[in-house]
């Protein structure tokens, strides 16, 4: 039997501001405009996340849904909905909450805990008209 | 770590599917209503995949303001609100979604220079899209 992909969705609501401590604060409102106010802004995020694997003869499941469910729900929901990203979530006290760094963020805490299926893909909105997808490559 | 990062946008145009090395009966059997010579028209949802690695200071594939400049300056502006069939590209191709696609994708792969043009896939109506990938 082949391998079958399976995505879940979930949404999550936070804040965010762009700040890098490397540059002087002309550059960092030059390069990242009206996300450097450091007060933050929010978005309603959606998370996808795609696990692949063959079809369990038995259950005729990629793998149980409730159990990928609880892990977004304990591993990234829990962290990230209604928080402020920069200050709440301990990957952004160094890195900027950039969608491609929530995206790597959700891979980096859901990998591990997937046993049951393999994770593929890691697809975070920030906003319907844009996404950002991380499969894991260096 | 490398990332593909993917925005939307909207352009609106008219178009007739009509092939002049095909006679009026073949031309109404393959294009159906869309050989319509008046022309009809679609929203179409243009989505611009790029790749590239996450810059470690900015945390970006790519400055979206770079992203979005070039798409409004190359895309938008050129098809949003025309009829395709007017432009230089489709005197001799068909301006199916299949052909925009290819146009799209070779417009912005001259114009992006900023991160990796990963695919375009454009969305003739929310039942149909189409993507290229070069």
């Amino acid at each position: 039997m082949g391998t079958v992909y399976l995505t879940r969705k979930a949404e999550f609501a936070a804040s965010h501001y762009y700040h890098s401590p490397d540059l002087s604060a002309e550059e960092n409102l030059k390069l990242f405009g009206k996300c450097n106010n450091p007060n933050g802004h929010g978005h309603n995020y959606t998370l996808e996340v795609t696990v692949k694997g063959a079809v369990d003869a038995t259950s005729g499941f990629v793998v149980d849904l409730r159990q990928l469910k609880e892990i977004m729900n304990r591993e990234v929901l829990e962290a990230m909905d209604h928080r402020f990203l920069n200050k709440e979530v301990p990957e952004f006290e160094s890195l900027i909450p950039t969608t491609e760094n929530i995206a790597i963020a959700a891979w980096q805490r859901l990998e591990p805990k997937l046993t049951a299926a393999q994770l593929h893909r890691v697809r975070v909105y920030e906003t319907p008209d844009l996404f950002v997808d991380f499969y894991g490559e260096a | 770590m490398k990332a593909y990062l993917t925005r939307r946008y909207m352009i609106s145009a008219s178009h007739r599917l009509h092939s002049d090395e095909f006679s009026p009966e073949k031309n109404d059997e393959i294009f159906g209503k869309c050989n319509n010579p008046h022309g009809h028209g679609h929203n179409y949802m243009v989505e611009v995949t790029v790749s590239g690695q996450v810059d470690a200071r900015t945390g970006m594939v790519c400055n979206l303001v770079d992203l979005d400049r070039v798409v409004a300056k190359e895309i938008v502006e050129r098809y949003d609100h025309q009829n395709l069939n007017m432009l230089p590209e489709f005197e001799r191709n068909v301006p199916t979604t299949e052909n925009l696609c290819i146009a799209v994708y070779d417009i912005l792969e001259q114009g992006i220079r900023f991160a990796h043009l990963d695919k375009v896939r454009i969305e003739e109506t929310m039942m149909n899209s189409f993507e290229y990938a070069g």
